[in-house]
């Protein structure tokens, strides 16, 4: 059951993440993503980490995606669509994925994990989401502060780029 | 002179807006309870209720033919009311009285009388200019019709709708 | 040949039962839904002195019958220009988030010793979230894909919106998370049985109270000093979520992407006949929807004082069962009474309260719960 859902939904996200560039709508484009990303969240929920799989529907699909279209949305449409294919920079956009997916291949086969199988993660009796959480604010607790601290220096940038008179 | 209208300052609290929604929640739901209690006069439910008991003598309904006391049409087709209405609603086609009849001095009668009652604005000019009292708004109001022409009144709807009204013209009546 | 032994197996009982309940959480729901429309008429017409439907059946009962069957037979018009695939999945999209967060909502304690939810999530409240923000999908794409001015405005409006209120809808109750230690919504309502529910908490389980009175079946009632001091975050909490999810549900005050005013219909201006009918059950739905988390969170779910729960006999938890809906009921009757009340917002002052007032109050009273559990457990 489980191996039919993962083929189901990684076939799904694997289809639309190619929609998405093979769209010549932004809008189109836009809704493959929304829709790779939900398969995607599938995926998390069938490996039982709900709690990724929720927040990845709640801040990629739900949050940033919607900022997305609202974008798109006020663009000229029209424009884009109307563009014609240029055969060169498709020709090194494939020549490029297809390099670095014989790189990727090879690393893969180089690291020592690739023949051994690993046992399932111990399950705490907690929900995952209390798993992250132990996990975040222990073992990774400084990296978790200085990831925290970047954000708010981020946004404490955008407000003050964001103010009309820069002087 | 000018008046300068001075605005109020607002105190923390009624710039919260919190004071005036929750006044506005006591309103309503003050409505609310008189309803779902019986106590708030609504409108009348019209095709079950009707006002027709309270309705004064002087309400001007649809305008009507009369015929008075012998049966006789008082309408004398002078086309009076066909002039004076304002949107045109009223035709007639005057007809001559024949010598042999026992009303012939009366000289003309309306042949045909159609009132269109899409057109009628029930204002009773013609009530009122009608030398012969021939006409009036009775208390129908409720003029319906599936098409344009069932909405037109002919004479015999007409009189269908007037009756008949006793006295006040007798000029045309036999000497005793 | 299948016995009834084959229905009692674990995995197969689990399947059909949550089968069974979505089926009937499914037909209540969207009876309700039905119903809140004619409720929405019925109270405006009392609030504004008239009477309301009451010609198809007793009290009109019947209108929502009447409504649905005259939007099925209206002609379904696609205008020209429209982005044909968008326009007819827009309104299943603004319809399918609001049914899916009833999947995690609690909506009984248990009957015949099966657990009243049909998807016991451990992250219930993370889903509802995640979900009803997929909700303004089916709204911006039908304004987009209308091909026409006012539609787009609203939908660019409801957009906008939602992402600004979402933040105070998910930093809104984080306080809850942070007393009852737990996501998932069936353990909040029961922290709720425990301890009173969020907003009313004048009972409580074990000792330790200001005020005590203890009832025959073991209960006490009375006040506790932790339950008190952390009632004024709970009620801050309250009142910024129920904002927030009128907000979400585009109700009035906040029902700009719809303005009949400005914007004809908004984003559902130019459907017509069931696609109409969708965008507008979906909104009720999200209502229902957004009552039951409210109910859940807040108003302690099925729970009421001293009531036991359905592992005391069926009758209990059907009586659990009926408290859940008619809390709902109350607050959908909150959320008309609001409707035909206050006059809309504009849209500067909607994004200012949203960003320069919840936003703020909301993250403040995340410190405020973290420092009354501190002293708490010092």
């Amino acid at each position: 059951m489980l191996t039919i859902l993962f083929w189901v939904f990684s076939v799904l996200m694997l289809a639309s993440a190619a929609a998405v560039v093979l769209f010549r709508n932004p809008v189109n484009s836009a809704m493959s993503l929304v829709l790779s990303f939900l398969a995607l969240a599938a995926l998390f929920v069938t490996l039982d980490a709900f709690f990724i799989g929720v927040i990845q529907v709640l801040v990629y699909a739900g949050a940033v995606m919607v900022l997305f279209l609202f974008i798109i949305m006020l663009l000229d449409l029209k424009a884009e669509t109307r563009r014609r294919l240029n055969i060169a920079a498709l020709a090194g956009g494939i020549a490029v994925l297809g390099g670095f997916v014989v790189l990727i291949t090879h690393v893969v086969k180089s690291l020592p994990a690739s023949t051994d199988h690993f046992p399932p993660l111990a399950r705490t009796g907690y929900p995952d989401a209390y798993d992250i959480g132990m996990t975040l604010f222990s073992d990774f607790n400084l990296p978790f502060q200085i990831i925290g601290v970047l954000l708010l220096v981020s946004t404490v940038g955008v407000v003050f780029l964001s103010r009309r008179s820069l002087r | 002179m000018a008046t300068i209208v001075q605005r109020p300052k607002l105190n923390l609290l009624e710039r919260s807006y919190f004071p005036a929604i929750l006044g506005g929640l006591w309103i309503t739901i003050k409505h609310f309870i008189k309803m779902l209690f019986g106590q708030t006069k609504v409108t009348m439910q019209y095709p079950e209720q009707k006002w027709d008991s309270a309705m004064p003598e002087w309400y001007r309904g649809a305008p009507t033919l009369v015929k008075d006391e012998h049966n006789r049409e008082r309408c004398v087709a002078c086309q009076l009311c066909e002039f004076i209405c304002p949107p045109r609603a009223i035709t007639i086609k005057p007809g001559e009285l024949p010598g042999d009849n026992r009303w012939s001095k009366v000289e003309k009668y309306p042949e045909k009388f159609d009132i269109d009652m899409i057109r009628c604005i029930y204002c009773g000019l013609c009530e009122e200019v009608c030398p012969e009292q021939a006409i009036f708004l009775r208390k129908d109001y409720s003029i319906t019709g599936l098409t344009r022409s069932e909405m037109v009144h002919d004479k015999e709807k007409l009189y269908e709708l007037g009756g008949v009204m006793h006295g006040l013209v007798h000029k045309w009546n036999e000497k005793k | 040949m299948p016995s009834l032994d084959l229905f009692l197996q674990p995995e197969i009982f689990l399947v059909w039962t949550a089968a069974l309940k979505t089926f009937v959480i499914l037909g209540v729901v969207l009876t309700m839904v039905a119903y809140s429309v004619w409720a929405e008429r019925k109270v405006s017409a009392f609030i504004q002195d008239r009477i309301g439907p009451n010609r198809v059946g007793w009290a009109g009962l019947i209108q929502p019958v009447a409504d649905g069957v005259k939007l099925l037979l209206k002609e379904n018009f696609v205008p020209g220009g429209v982005n044909k695939f968008f326009f007819s999945i827009a309104p299943s999209l603004a319809m399918i988030p609001a049914i899916l967060v009833l999947a995690v909502l609690p909506f009984g304690s248990s009957l015949f010793g099966v657990p009243m939810v049909i998807a016991n999530l451990d992250i219930g409240v993370l889903w509802v979230f995640a979900v009803s923000s997929l909700g303004v999908y089916g709204i911006v794409l039908a304004g987009w894909a209308s091909n026409s001015k006012y539609p787009f405005l609203g939908g660019i409006r409801s957009s906008s919106q939602m992402i600004s209120y979402e933040l105070s809808l998910g930093l809104s109750v984080v306080p809850v998370f942070m007393i009852t230690g737990t996501l998932n919504l069936g353990e909040i309502v029961q922290y709720q049985v425990d301890h009173g529910w969020m907003v009313f908490p004048a009972w409580f389980q074990s000792g330790g109270g200001l005020l005590e009175i203890t009832t025959d079946n073991g209960g006490m009632f009375g006040l506790d000093l932790g339950q008190s001091l952390l009632w004024i975050p709970m009620m801050i909490s309250f009142v910024i979520f129920m904002i927030a999810m009128f907000a979400e549900t585009n109700r009035v005050p906040f029902d700009l992407p719809e303005a009949e005013q400005e914007l004809v219909g908004g984003y559902h201006t130019e459907y017509s006949s069931m696609r109409f009918a969708l965008f507008f059950l979906g909104e009720y739905a999200a209502m229902i929807a957004g009552a039951g988390v409210i109910v859940t969170l807040f108003l302690g779910g099925w729970s009421l004082p001293f009531v036991p729960d359905g592992s005391q006999g069926w009758f209990w938890g059907l009586v659990n069962i009926g408290t859940f809906f008619a809390k709902v009921a109350a607050i959908i009757f909150f959320f008309l009474w609001v409707r035909w009340t206050l006059p809309r917002f504009r849209f500067d002052q909607l994004m200012k309260l949203g960003w320069y007032v919840f936003f703020e109050v909301a993250l403040l009273n995340i410190f405020l719960t973290a420092g009354i559990l501190a002293y708490l457990q010092s």
